[in-house]
């Protein structure tokens, strides 16, 4: 098939052995034990993020704020990462590489910024205050969760369609431009489609991480409920052990499904 | 790749939205670092500067700086240890047990933080040795991080030329250790330090396995954040904020270094 050299079987499976015991003992074992859990209450269990109008809510109320947040990011990503891709200006790579950084950020800090902007002592409230007006604050409610959201999810996105746009055949766009296609065309015809798989990969990326965050949520203490939250809420305060694993494999299922699906249409460039 | 390909200007609505983005990625961290570092917040820079918050977040906080870089550490280590020999069973095995294998191993990344955290405490919450004790964060951190680990070295092990240096040295008598110490070893290095790094930003950056498996006395950073977001005054959450920057900065310069060299090494 391809060189006739291949190290042995008993070589390899001895080579990933420590990493597959390891994985087995501490994810396989205990999340095989979290997807049975449920079943000692009945079946019905399963379906308690359905049936249940408390979860119901909670799960749909993170599906919006994750599809929105997720295109929102994709819209304002692809247009900051294409202009700093092509804008030259002194600082440029010194700004993308500042962007990058709340890639690091736990969710935590980034629900602390929307405090320091929006909350009861941040910096809108002053402002609004000096101006006049009444303190404003939106940092504890759906506003300050879709901006802090839009917030670690926005470098991603930036910093992806800036090495998209960089990489970029641009004869092809040359071509479009010399037979008189408008800039909106160029946009439509040549963008669009170059930019596709990114915009999948990146998109499911982000959809993924948006259901799932939890420390952001934590921290701003939000009044619009996630299901994150939701399920930390079952488990820690009422110890509703079962029930907290069916929300976790309702959530766990709805992520991993968009990954797989963004995996399936678009290829390697998915996680 | 350094010649300006397309020099035209931009429409200018373009440039303001990104001024405007740039401008709320960015003016958050300023914010935090000035609130940090000012005497008293409500009354701004006119207050003055002053490094007290910063002594004060040491003296409440400052064990967590060092639990997080040795959780991140010790974590790296495990997964070299754990991910590069696996990295490459999976590069060079052509069976289907191996693709899935591989599949499973990314999914704590696709799987929210909390539901494998929870996994974790419903197995392994009656051992209270383990449970009390950092290793349990390590763990969590570990089966997160391992993926990453896995696939970056393993997308390294894959190229071709390296199979047929492989199968040089075994054709000059290497035994498996010599020619996985002496040769892939150093040629998948830039892999390596790249995947260690990224590993060790993630870890030290985890927080929703960590809030679940943390207790009392095993605190990591982000955890600390938390705690002095929902009961310290602002200034000192700032200057912990800050304390994070601080921790963090060196290593995401030294990915971007590695970055640059392995783009000089292989070429654009």
């Amino acid at each position: 098939m391809r060189s006739g050299f291949a190290p042995s079987r008993t070589l390899l499976l001895a080579c990933a052995a420590p990493a597959a015991a390891f994985f087995a003992a501490f994810w396989l074992l205990p999340v095989a034990r979290l997807i049975a859990l449920p079943a000692h209450q009945g079946w019905a269990t399963y379906f308690a993020v359905l049936s249940h109008g408390r979860y119901l809510q909670s799960l749909l109320q993170t599906l919006g704020l994750s599809i929105v947040v997720t295109l929102a990011t994709l819209v304002l990503g692809a247009l900051v990462g294409i202009t700093l891709a092509r804008q030259r200006f002194a600082g440029r790579r010194l700004l993308l590489s500042l962007l990058t950084l709340p890639l690091s950020f736990p969710g935590v800090i980034v629900g602390f910024f929307m405090i320091l902007l929006g909350g009861r002592q941040g910096l809108v409230a002053d402002l609004s205050a000096h101006l006049g007006g009444e303190r404003i604050t939106f940092a504890y409610g759906l506003t300050g969760l879709f901006l802090a959201y839009l917030y670690f999810s926005l470098p991603r996105a930036i910093t992806t369609y800036t090495a998209a746009a960089e990489a970029m055949d641009a004869q092809l766009e040359e071509a479009a431009r010399s037979l008189g296609a408008s800039r909106w065309r160029v946009a439509r015809d040549v963008w669009m489609p170059e930019l596709a798989p990114t915009t999948l990969a990146c998109g499911a990326i982000v959809f993924a991480t948006a259901m799932g965050a939890f420390g952001t949520a934590f921290t701003l203490a939000s009044k619009f409920e996630v299901l994150p939250i939701t399920i930390y809420n079952e488990f820690t305060n009422y110890a509703n052990f079962s029930l907290a694993a069916s929300l976790s494999i309702a959530l766990g299922l709805i992520t991993w499904l968009v990954l797989w699906l963004a995996r399936r249409v678009g290829g390697k460039e998915a996680f | 790749m350094s010649t300006p390909r397309n020099a035209r200007q931009a429409p200018w609505l373009l440039i303001a939205l990104t001024t405007l983005v740039a401008f709320f990625m960015l003016a958050p961290i300023a914010l935090s670092v000035m609130t940090g570092l000012v005497v008293n917040y409500s009354k701004g820079l006119a207050s003055g500067l002053t490094t007290r918050w910063l002594a004060e977040v040491w003296q409440l906080y400052g064990g967590t700086v060092a639990s997080s870089l040795w959780i991140a550490l010790l974590c790296v280590v495990g997964n070299l240890l754990l991910g590069v020999p696996c990295a490459y069973a999976l590069a060079r095995s052509p069976s289907r047990a191996a693709r899935w294998f591989e599949e499973l191993l990314t999914l704590p990344v696709a799987v929210p933080g909390l539901a494998s955290a929870l996994a974790l405490i419903l197995a392994y919450g009656t051992l209270s040795g383990f449970r009390q004790s950092f290793a349990f964060i390590l763990v969590g951190h570990m089966v997160f991080t391992l993926p990453f680990m896995v696939r970056t070295v393993g997308a390294a092990f894959r190229k071709g030329e390296l199979r047929a240096l492989e199968e040089a040295a075994r054709s000059l008598g290497a035994s498996f250790a010599q020619r996985f110490l002496g040769v892939l070893v150093p040629a998948v290095l830039p892999a390596i330090v790249a995947g260690s790094l990224m590993v060790f930003t993630l870890s030290v950056g985890e927080f929703n396995l960590t809030w679940m498996l943390h207790t009392p006395l095993t605190r990591t950073l982000p955890v600390g954040l938390a705690d002095s977001y929902a009961s310290m005054r602002i200034e000192i959450g700032s200057a912990y904020t800050l304390v994070f920057l601080i921790v963090i900065l060196p290593v995401l310069w030294g990915l971007q270094a590695i970055g640059a060299l392995i783009e000089k090494h292989h070429g654009t």
